[in-house]
């Protein structure tokens, strides 16, 4: 049985998996449909109502920021945004990282030192700086931040799928295939690879969560997306300064934010004890 | 084993000047100067200011000035620290970040290895459930929120900790910004030891050990915990690399001088001497901390030691 | 069995290094009255040729000391200076130096002391970035482009303690200027023995209040009083540590932890909890500062497009900006110099009377002269640095431009750094974000930054007719012929729109009610010699 199907069968077996599915599914409708439904728009400022709280039936079911914007629209703007920036960046980092590491792992020796001294290399280089200026040079383009995050993320990827596939290359099965004269490809693909899904399944939703925090460290240095547009890290971090005055102001996106990071990891934890079956078989 | 220790510090040298040549490069090709203020100065003034500090000369000089420095293991003066020179403000710094970095490191090592390997011993148990929501909560809450609400509760609240640093004497200011610092990096350690944990422990060789009546402590202790904890030492490296510049947030609010906040604000301010000397320093100790990952790799797996 | 070693030995020396590490607490010192203050940032240096910014300022004050000084309230007092007189003409002064004024080591302040620092000044070799600020003085600006030697400064000290100091041309705010701490005395000894280090920790002599004890850069300045000042009887605190945090949420936290008697702001986001909770602690004071908009008269759409600049001035609520959005005792801007500054009667904006229905009527008119409207609406791209405040108001003023005009914005968000590197290029900016503080209580420090060819005039502007005016204004020895050319000029620039002020800054401090003898001024400058705390 291929990885993949086992994958989304265990997602079924499992019921946790199955309620953060639901959820995530709910709270991306929401973000979807939320803004349209709503008779708020989420720049207009209405200086008249500023920091009201929510349910003060006022309309604003979160209430309102420090400028007046209605917080339901602007959080669920902030979810789309966030979403949006997690998934692709993962994917960016999940196709560079997994074919680099698994690359460097089974060539090994020279090809291998030399493919990771070049990590090294981009570890060395100090992610904020790259990022400032990535987005001067760009002129603060959205996309790059997808960009930064995902190309900062794979270097991580990348070493953990390595280090995996020098650990496998040594295992007894992978020895007994190359001793029977199966060529290199089969084996990366009928050996290595399935093996590799578990680590890089789990690693991905480990991903997932540090390229929505890497969204959140950008907002915190004022580096992140641009007003009136927001994200819920942006949101978070307008939060906390309103952490006494106007606590919904960052309960509200940090809550959501948990919410979205504690259904990704419990998904990955599902699909790793889904994968994990194999041993058993 | 001594000759590879050597070839790898050897080959760490073309890396470094890379990152030398490419982080000047950046740093200089970022819009503003280092004394651009929005008082602007006369041109006569500014003339005096860029030839005092080498700024009207082409770049590859500067460039060239600049590494003929370094050979001699000068860092130079930093533009915005005018009484300092860069190898103090590091020499300064990098202490604070170390003491801070190590402390968290310890933290999240320990509480980590043991939530992760408990949570895998009772898997899909209800503890399981708790350790790992636990562990998730610590990802799932950025460190600039918990750092803020840290300091409310305790220092401010409760005043049982101090809520900053500068004199602050006395070991309780390290408290908050440690736990800060750890608080994620617990929880990454967690997840992956409970992941490769699992993994190990559905193995063949676990399953003959069982078999042959040994008991779990036994097993966790002799067989599993040292093959899981490969995917937690390949992470070392990227976590206190993570741990050096996720500290700037700390660093930045709890106002410790540490190299994360030196970094920032350096880049800022286009302190090109500071950003580039923190900038070696950075990538001089990663490239060494990768070495002792890699070495400490062949230690645990004497199969893939390098022959 | 071969895994276990490296562990113990790693965790041996991983604990060894943190028990090291965790050690070495602080010396809290013996009995002494210690006043702890915020300081936004460290000082770029102190040597006062090479220090720039106002924290510089703020720490230079208590360790050195000018010709003169500020009192509490901020009226010029003696200093080093026992008391001068000016010729005639207004273009010789005379200053009698203290005879006993002590540096920290006990040498005696000398006026050559005075004539070393001033001509170091504007040496070129110096590089100081405050050089221009004796520019009135003879020969100084020819010294600093390198046309004359440092030694034809027109500063000369006929004896030990006879200073005087001639003028290229009369300067009404020449004693404002002696305040600077780029003008106070340095040791010729110590420069010559220490060189470049000579402002250092254990290398810096004083000869104000306060010496420099230690500084740990990002971290705390610690000061104690230099027994050597000619008026240290009258210096009530012994110590004053200067706390250095960028953030401001961080230091209201520790004022709140009891760890700070002075704060050096107020964040915006705390700032109605404070004013609920410490409303005896909370000092809100005018400051001789302006925010404003610039607009790039240089490219379109704004060059020689006087009607849209003036329709977005007029679009701009600045009472619901300044209560609603910032809401920290701002004062509106209606001109362009703050009121409160010496000797001057801002000049208004001509519709700054009117409600905001007429106000908003005529923007429209204007708007639609300058050939906008709902169908062609002026789509427009406003630059502002990375900060709370700025942030704000950015949104703000959007919002009121598209409601009231139809405008869309377009916001750039930018590091500071880029945006004044954008700002002086001129050449992507529309509209952007700046301020000015004052350099020193006159309208000419704020109106002399927009005559053409000024290069902190950051929108271009050049008006000849503005020009002449303030040339007029630079020859007057009338005070109140200077005046009335100063207030013309101000009066074509507001008309003339090639800036938006918006508000007035207020300078915003928490003060312990341990601190005595605080005054608020606006120059915003609080001596530590002039403070006191009380012993409970």
């Amino acid at each position: 049985m291929n990885a993949l199907p086992r994958t989304f069968a265990g997602l079924r077996a499992s019921r946790t998996a199955r309620v953060c599915v639901v959820l995530l599914a709910l709270i991306v409708l929401a973000a979807l449909v939320g803004p349209l439904v709503s008779p708020h728009d989420y720049q207009r400022a209405d200086f008249d109502r500023i920091l009201v709280p929510p349910g003060s039936g006022d309309a604003h079911v979160f209430g309102t920021d420090d400028l007046g914007r209605d917080l339901f629209v602007r959080t669920m703007l902030g979810t789309r945004i966030t979403i949006l920036v997690a998934v692709v960046a993962s994917i960016v980092s999940l196709v560079i990282g997994v074919a680099y590491g698994a690359l460097a792992g089974l060539a090994g020796g020279r090809v291998d030192a030399l493919m990771m001294r070049f990590v090294d290399t981009l570890y060395a280089l100090p992610f904020i700086f790259l990022v400032i200026l990535l987005m001067v040079a760009f002129e603060r383009n959205f996309l790059l931040i997808f960009v930064a995050i995902g190309a900062i993320n794979w270097l991580d990827m990348a070493r953990i799928v390595r280090g995996q596939t020098l650990s496998l290359k040594e295992r007894e099965f992978v020895q007994a295939a190359r001793l029977i004269g199966v060529s290199t490809p089969r084996i990366l693909l009928r050996h290595i690879a399935p093996n590799l899904v578990g680590v890089v399944i789990v690693y991905l939703t480990l991903t997932i969560p540090q390229a929505i925090l890497v969204e959140s460290f950008l907002s915190f240095l004022g580096l992140g997306i641009q007003e009136p547009q927001t994200s819920l890290g942006a949101l978070v971090d307008a939060g906390v300064n309103q952490m006494e005055g106007a606590a919904w102001m960052l309960l509200i996106p940090a809550t959501l934010l948990a919410v979205i990071l504690l259904c990704f990891n419990f998904l990955g934890d599902a699909m790793r004890d889904a994968v994990d079956v194999r041993g058993a078989r | 084993m001594a000759r590879y220790i050597l070839l790898r510090v050897l080959g760490a040298i073309p890396t470094l000047l890379l990152v030398i040549v490419l982080a000047f490069l950046m740093v200089h090709a970022a819009p503003g100067g280092p004394f651009d203020a929005e008082r602007v100065l006369p041109p006569d003034i500014e003339a005096n200011i860029a030839r005092a500090y080498h700024l009207d000369e082409p770049l590859p000089v500067q460039l060239w000035r600049y590494l003929a420095g370094l050979v001699q293991g000068d860092l130079g003066p930093s533009y915005r620290y005018r009484d300092h020179t860069v190898a103090e403000l590091i020499g300064s710094a990098f202490p604070l970040s170390l003491k801070l970095g190590l402390l968290a490191m310890i933290c999240a090592v320990t509480l980590g290895v043991a939530a992760g390997t408990a949570a895998a011993l009772r898997h899909n148990s209800l503890g399981d459930r708790l350790l790992m929501g636990f562990a998730m909560t610590g990802i799932s809450v950025p460190v600039f929120v918990v750092a803020p609400l840290f300091v409310l509760v305790f220092a401010i609240h409760l005043d049982w900790l101090p809520a900053g640093w500068s004199g602050n004497p006395g070991a309780g200011r390290l408290v908050l910004p440690v736990l800060a610092l750890a608080l994620p990096q617990v929880a990454y350690i967690a997840r992956l030891t409970r992941a490769s944990m699992l993994e190990v422990l559905a193995s063949d060789f676990i399953r003959t050990a069982r078999a042959q009546g040994l008991g779990t402590a036994a097993i966790v202790r002799y067989h599993a915990l040292k093959p899981a904890m490969l995917p937690v030492l390949s992470y070392m490296g990227p976590a206190i690399a993570a741990i050096l510049t996720g500290s700037v947030v700390v660093e930045e609010i709890f106002g410790i001088p540490g190299l994360g906040q030196f970094f920032v604000r350096g880049a800022l301010n286009r302190d090109y001497t500071l950003v580039l000397g923190i900038v070696i320093f950075y990538a001089a100790l990663v490239i060494l901390l990768n070495l002792v990952v890699d070495v400490l790799y062949g230690v645990i797996d004497p199969r893939i030691r390098q022959r | 069995m071969l895994w276990r070693m490296p562990y113990r030995r790693l965790a041996a020396v991983l604990v060894v290094l943190c028990l090291g590490a965790c050690g070495a607490p602080e010396q809290p010192g013996p009995e002494r009255l210690t006043l702890n203050r915020g300081l936004a940032s460290d000082p770029e240096s102190l040597d006062p040729h090479k220090a720039r910014s106002t924290q510089s300022g703020e720490v230079l004050r208590d360790i050195g000391e000018g010709l003169v000084g500020y009192t509490p309230t901020g009226a010029i007092r003696p200093a080093a200076a026992a008391a001068w007189q000016v010729s005639e003409d207004g273009l010789v002064y005379t200053f009698a130096l203290r005879p006993d004024a002590r540096w920290s080591n006990g040498d005696p302040v000398l006026a050559e002391h005075f004539v070393f620092a001033l001509r170091r000044l504007v040496d070129p070799a110096t590089a100081a970035f405050y050089a221009q600020s004796i520019a009135p003085i003879v020969n100084a600006t020819a010294i600093t482009a390198g046309a004359r030697p440092p030694a034809e400064l027109g500063v000369r000290a006929p004896d030990d303690h006879t200073l005087v100091i001639e003028l290229e041309r009369i300067t009404p705010y020449l004693l404002g200027l002696l305040t600077h701490p780029s003008t106070f005395p340095v040791h010729p000894g110590s420069v010559a023995e220490h060189g470049a280090a000579f402002a250092r920790p254990g290398n810096l002599l004083s000869n104000g209040a306060y010496l420099l004890e230690a500084w740990e850069p990002g971290s705390v300045l610690r000061l104690v009083r230099n027994a050597h000042y000619w008026n240290d009887a009258a210096t009530a605190i012994d110590a004053v540590n200067y706390h250095v945090l960028p953030q401001e949420v961080t230091e209201l936290n520790r004022y709140r932890a009891g760890e700070l008697h002075i704060t050096s702001n107020v964040p915006p986001d705390s700032f109605e909890q404070v004013r609920a909770e410490r409303p005896d602690e909370l000092r809100i004071a005018p400051y001789l500062a302006v925010y404003y908009y610039g607009f790039n008269l240089t490219r379109p759409p704004f060059a020689g497009n006087r009607a849209l600049r003036q329709a977005l001035s007029m679009a701009i609520d600045r009472e619901v900006l300044v209560e609603k959005v910032l809401g920290r005792g701002e004062a509106p801007a209606y001109s362009w110099v703050p009121p409160g500054v010496a000797d001057y009667e801002p000049v208004r904006l001509s519709y700054a009377d009117l409600d905001a229905a007429e106000r908003h009527a005529l923007a429209e008119t204007l708007y639609r002269e300058a050939g906008y409207g709902p169908d062609n609406p002026a789509e427009i791209e406003l630059r502002y640095n990375t900060s709370d405040t700025q942030r704000r108001v950015a949104l703000a003023i959007r919002d009121m431009w598209r409601n009231v005009l139809g405008v869309e914005t377009t916001l750039i968000n930018e590091e500071f750094q880029v945006l004044l590197a954008n700002m002086r290029e001129a050449e992507v900016t529309e509209v952007f974000r700046s301020s000015w503080i004052g350099d020193y209580n006159d309208a000419h420090t704020f109106l002399s930054i927009l005559e053409s060819g000024n290069p902190s005039n950051m929108p271009r502007y050049a008006s000849d007719e503005y020009d002449s005016l303030m040339q007029r204004a630079a020859s007057r020895v009338d005070p109140q012929r200077r005046r009335f050319f100063l207030e013309e000029a101000e009066r074509v620039l507001l008309a003339d729109h090639p800036v938006i002020p918006i508000y007035f800054y207020v300078s915003k401090h928490l003060v312990s009610p341990a601190v005595r003898g605080w005054q608020d001024n606006v120059l915003d400058y609080h001596y530590s010699q002039h403070l006191s705390l009380a012993t409970n």
